[in-house]
């Protein structure tokens, strides 16, 4: 079944047209990929879903309601959570504060303390320093702890914006093995990445954009061996 | 205690009180240049309040509190949509304003001022200044923290967070005046006599010095800077008329040094790590 279901968004920022008539399904359990190169519009159609950015025309349809005109706290509540580009992560606040601010909306306090121990449990690195300051952390650990803080609103359908950005091979790679374990688990992802060759490799589906509009959408396998994709993102221009 | 102890003690505690009034707006990211105007308001009301309508001071206080956050509340709607330099001139000419309609009201007295029969004597300001302290550290412990901790270092995040940012931005501001008027009904209910030229841009201004020197990162900041503000230039009075030249130039020099203020987050971050490694 259809978890999310954008259809014909478009965003504008004054006169820039920032999404045209993009569409889009994510299902129950499913990754579902968005590549494209720096601004075709792959964030903007993540806020755009968030109810961060206004959308000009189209809708945006959650478990079955049309949440095109509701505001953020709503969509949050209703099961989507964003871990943001560049991490964001509120370096004068402890991890644990992080983590507790990404639970704002949830009032039972003893839930949200088995999803703090449910995601201290999954990352140790995290579990140990709680009280300090989130400035300590690394910059792969950091995206842990902005993945952590999305997890703790309890999503249904979990997006992540560029999360291997600025990551070593090594916390790329742990990365894409979380978004898997996370999948397996039931969540449905939304990932728009730079990293291809990865995304592909572990989404069920994707789309690419461009300059705001979807040019290809379809099954990892066949974009992959799509040539013009090879050409455009796998750095394979032969 | 001495009179003069005693004196000085409430100083500081006003001080107190309008340092925290200055902290939660700040701590939400912005600077309330106008916070003498809000005092002012809160001042008038319980004068007016006691002299004229008899109340007693337990009813006067807390609804002339509310007076100050109510305009806050209206207020803190347009101003806020202004930022940094522009809010803080924006909120200036407020308390300017506000001032200026006080000194022009001839039913508490215009320019001459307004004297009140109503007293609170040192221990009822001492307990009202103690009172606003368990307060805020009350309120550094709710989610109300974490939101105002967001909102001020990354209102972009707070919102995709689903935090209303300007919600908390005008909650903070319209509680910081709240706190305002309490400190300045109290002002006015010990000293019985209130003029309008009391609540002036100096007032507002030394008061966000307390929370810059302070810090305002943390909860204790504020406190730490309105007692450094009071009690230091008595300390320094050997220095005779020197006094404030030392005080201004250590001012400068530890501004230059520590500009986010004498108590920092990651000063607390030391002494916990600290306690860390001291327990096995």
């Amino acid at each position: 079944m259809a978890l999310l279901e954008v259809s014909d968004l478009s965003v504008q920022y004054g006169r820039v047209t920032a999404l045209e008539k993009v569409s889009l399904t994510v299902r129950d359990g499913e990754i579902v990929t968005v590549l494209g190169a720096n601004g075709a519009g792959k964030s903007t159609l993540l806020k755009a879903i968030l109810g961060a950015v206004p959308a000009r025309g189209g809708g945006v349809t959650f478990d079955g309601a049309d949440i095109t005109a509701r505001p953020t706290h709503e969509r949050i509540a209703r099961g989507l959570s964003l871990a943001p580009e560049g991490r964001r992560i509120l370096i004068s606040l402890s991890i644990e504060e992080n983590l507790l601010l990404g639970a704002h909306m949830r009032r039972d306090a003893a839930a949200v303390h088995r999803e703090m121990d449910a995601i201290y449990a999954r990352f140790p690195n995290l579990a140990e320093r709680r009280h300090m300051l989130a400035s300590c952390l690394s910059g792969g650990e950091q995206q842990m702890l902005a993945i952590g803080r999305a997890m703790m609103a309890k999503p249904r359908l979990l997006l992540l914006d560029e999360p291997s950005l600025g990551l070593s091979p090594l916390f790329v790679q742990k990365l894409f093995e979380l978004i898997r374990e996370l999948n397996a688990g039931g969540l449905a992802i939304l990932l728009v990445e730079q990293n291809t060759g990865k995304a592909l490799g572990v989404a069920h589906h994707a789309t690419v954009l461009e300059l705001g509009r979807v040019v290809m959408a379809g099954e990892p396998a066949a974009l992959a061996a799509d040539p013009r994709l090879r050409e455009a993102y796998l750095g394979d221009g032969g | 205690m001495s009179g003069y102890l005693t004196g000085v003690l409430v100083v500081l505690a006003f001080n107190v009180i309008a340092a925290y009034a200055v902290y939660l707006p700040m701590a939400a990211g912005q600077l309330n240049l106008g916070i003498a105007g809000f005092m002012a308001i809160g001042a008038y009301g319980a004068a007016f309040l006691t002299n004229e309508y008899g109340w007693s001071m337990l009813a006067a206080v807390p609804v002339a509190s509310a007076a100050a956050g109510l305009v806050g509340l209206v207020i803190g709607f347009p101003v806020l949509r202004t930022h940094g330099i522009y809010l803080a001139l924006a909120t200036f000419a407020l308390g300017q304003v506000i001032a200026a309609v006080f000194l022009n009201l001839e039913v508490v007295g215009g320019a001459a001022g307004y004297t009140l029969s109503a007293y609170a004597g040192p221990y009822v300001v001492f307990a009202a200044a103690i009172g606003v302290v368990l307060v805020m550290l009350y309120l550094s412990r709710t989610r109300f923290a974490l939101y105002l901790t967001a909102v001020k270092s990354d209102p972009t995040v707070a919102d995709l967070m689903g935090i209303s940012v300007r919600g908390v931005q005008v909650a903070a501001f319209a509680l910081g005046a709240m706190v305002a008027g309490f400190g300045g009904a109290f002002y006015a209910l010990h000293y019985n006599f209130v003029e309008a030229q009391h609540f002036n841009v100096l007032l507002s201004v030394f008061t966000v010095l307390y929370v810059l020197f302070g810090g305002a990162q943390t909860v204790w900041g504020p406190l730490a800077g309105a007692m450094f503000f009071t009690l230091a230039p008595e300390a320094l009075r050997f220095g005779e008329q020197w006094r404030y030249a030392i005080f201004a130039l250590f001012i400068i020099l530890f501004m230059a040094i520590r500009p986010q203020g004498l108590i920092t987050t990651s000063l607390f971050q030391g002494f916990r790590r600290r306690s860390n490694e001291a327990s096995p």
